[in-house]
């Protein structure tokens, strides 16, 4: 009856998501009076869940799964919810999982909410509060199938201590077939990826062209960012469409959004909205964004950001 | 081939969000309605494979007769024939299994849907037709291309692309880049004239139970008023990031 989470992992580490899932587990799980078990696949070294609440964790080596697949891993996923007897799954809301949880509500034949930003009101009946509307607003929710899937937000619910005692127990899958095979990955491993990042640099038309990007690069590259940009930046194709955030491109839920010669149009702030602290640094003090924003600077972006540059290398040499 | 582009009705971008009835339902009073964004990149590139390839393409949306102007606009943009399932969406489960039903009698070889719905957000609608039909799915796809039997897919994931190969049946969840903006088609007079002859078939729905039961909306606590910091301060800005937001 434990609470079953899926604890994603890349080349053998917890994503920080997983740490944030297991946390929101443990919430689900106390609130139910059960235990927590982790399904954690090829990832060897699970006691840093006990620090989460996890008290045992289902280990899956197989070379087989070295890559994602959506189909594999909803199937080991499934076993392992079967396994346990487990009534609530928890996943987190990462490209991986989003493409994954789809399959295994229907495998599981559980509802399944996504984007959950709380623990839940209610466990009877089952009441989750998620966002809707690219984040204009909340969707009270409540799933009243047997075994339910939750989808948790990035950067919602939080990453919470609850050092426990985790046992490890190893689980041998059948792994079905796969249905799609990867070919080839072309992924940059030097850079912060937006869904990742902690901080996010996002540029827009303001900058005016392309080889104006270095102040961007830079101030991301201080604060070990991610870099982004507003969609008629991508769509001129001065930035890759990767880095497009807002309601159509990338959601971003980052604890800091700086944005820097973007007007702050509402397709852009519904996408962005999410993040914890937002900063704008704009010439037009009209620009709706200053309505959005934290902290905002009526300045010329040419001339700011490499003040901020180098206000922020002297505060990290402080450091 | 035969493909099918899932349409959702979804309220245009712009649009204030409101809610009536106690916050229970969405409010469409004033709303401009239009294709999903992601549907119309995947509509557009369907049309693609109608020109080059011979392909056919029909559309559907769940929907009451409200989502009609909707399908009748992807009829002006090119499709050939479009279904509405007469039922109001009530989850993304229910939904995927009314449009499994259609996937299923229509025989389709690929069913090009968006990786998400502006209005919903669930994300979840494709991955569970897929599901339910026992098809291939590819999500994030930003890049579809199709060799006799064998298909192509650029997919999105954090940080990069992946190709991969795969075979029909095949459901896609498609974004912007499976086609750019730029290629996306504003229905002309002669395709709006003719997408009023073409076929525009009701369905009845199928007995489904939902997985999910919406309560009740909520709106986001009004914001803060922004605080300024002059362009001769920054040091003042790194300090209330450090200091206040605690942030860096
Ligand atoms: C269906 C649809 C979906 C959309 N989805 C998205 C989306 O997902 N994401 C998105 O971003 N947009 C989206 N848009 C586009 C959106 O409506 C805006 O057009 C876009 O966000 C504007 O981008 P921008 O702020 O970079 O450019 P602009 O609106 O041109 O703003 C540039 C800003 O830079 C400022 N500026 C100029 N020079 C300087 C300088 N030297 N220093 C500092 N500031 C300066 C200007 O004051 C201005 O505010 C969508 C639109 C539609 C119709
Ligand atoms: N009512 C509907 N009718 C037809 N297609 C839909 C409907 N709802 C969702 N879809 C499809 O599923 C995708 C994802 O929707 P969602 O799961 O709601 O985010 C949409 O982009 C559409 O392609």
């Amino acid at each position: 009856m434990s609470v079953l989470v899926y604890t994603e992992s890349e080349q053998g580490k917890f994503k920080k998501v997983a740490l944030e899932v297991a946390s929101y587990a443990k919430a689900v799980a106390t609130q139910l009076g059960t235990t927590v078990t982790a399904i954690v696949i090829n990832a060897k070294d699970s006691s840093e869940l006990g620090n989460y609440g996890v008290d045992k964790v289902l280990q899956v080596s197989n070379p087989l799964l070295e890559n994602f697949n959506a189909n594999a891993y909803a199937s080991v996923i499934k076993q392992a919810a079967e396994k346990e007897n487990a009534k609530v799954v928890i996943v987190s809301s990462s490209i991986n999982s989003k493409y994954l949880a789809p399959l295994l509500a229907v495998g599981l034949n559980a509802g399944y909410t996504s984007n959950v930003v709380e623990a839940p009101t209610s466990t009877s009946p089952f009441t989750v509060k998620r966002t809707a509307f690219s984040s204009k607003a909340f969707e009270v929710s409540q799933l009243n199938t047997e075994i339910k899937l939750i989808g948790v937000s990035k950067n919602s619910f939080g990453v919470f201590e609850n050092s426990v005692d985790v046992s490890d127990e190893d689980f041998l899958p059948s792994v079905p077939d796969f249905g799609v095979t990867v070919k080839s990955v072309d992924k940059a491993t030097d850079k912060v990826t937006i869904a990742d990042a902690e901080i996010v640099v996002s540029g827009g038309r303001g900058l005016k062209s392309p080889e104006n990007w270095g102040i961007i690069e830079e101030l991301a590259e201080v604060l070990g960012a991610a870099t982004a940009c507003s969609k008629p930046v991508s769509d001129l194709g001065w930035r890759p469409h990767s880095e497009h955030v807002g309601q159509t491109g990338k959601p971003v839920a980052s604890n800091l959004y700086i944005a820097i010669g973007i007007s702050g149009a509402i397709q852009h702030l519904a996408g962005i909205n999410a993040s914890k602290v937002k900063v704008v640094i704009n010439t037009d003090p009209e620009a709706p964004f200053f309505k959005a924003a934290d902290y905002g600077v009526v300045g010329d972006a040419f001339e700011v950001v490499p003040k901020f540059i180098e206000k922020l290398k002297a505060f990290k040499a402080q450091q | 081939m035969k493909i099918l582009v899932c349409i959702s009705h979804v309220p245009d971008t712009t649009s204030k969000i409101n809610f009536t009835e106690g916050d229970s339902k969405f409010d469409t009073n004033g709303v401009q309605f239009v294709i999903n964004p992601n549907d119309e990149f995947g509509l557009t590139r369907a049309m693609w494979f109608k020109e080059k390839q011979g392909a056919s393409v029909d559309v559907v949306s769940v929907g009451g007769a409200e989502t009609e102007p909707t399908l009748r606009k992807a009829l002006a943009i090119g499709a050939d024939a479009a279904i509405r399932v007469n039922t109001i969406p009530t989850d993304g489960f229910s939904t995927a299994k009314q449009l499994a039903k259609v996937v299923e009698n229509g025989s389709y070889d690929l069913v090009i849907a968006g990786r998400e719905s502006i209005d919903y957000n669930g994300g979840m609608v494709p991955g569970m037709v897929a599901a339910l039909t026992k098809a291939n799915f590819v999500n994030n796809c930003i890049g579809l291309d199709v060799e006799g039997t064998n298909v192509t897919v650029s997919r999105e994931i954090d940080g990069g692309k992946e190709i991969v190969s795969t075979s029909f049946p095949l459901i896609i969840g498609g974004q912007k880049g499976i086609v750019e903006e730029s290629d996306l088609r504003i229905p002309n007079m002669r395709g709006i004239m003719m997408a009023r002859k073409k076929p525009l078939t009701i369905v009845d729905p199928i007995d489904t139970s939902a997985g999910t039961v919406s309560i009740k909306f909520e709106k986001p606590e009004a914001k803060g008023a922004v605080t300024l910091v002059s362009p001769d301060n920054i040091d003042e800005l790194v300090s209330l990031l450090h200091n206040e937001a605690k942030v860096i």
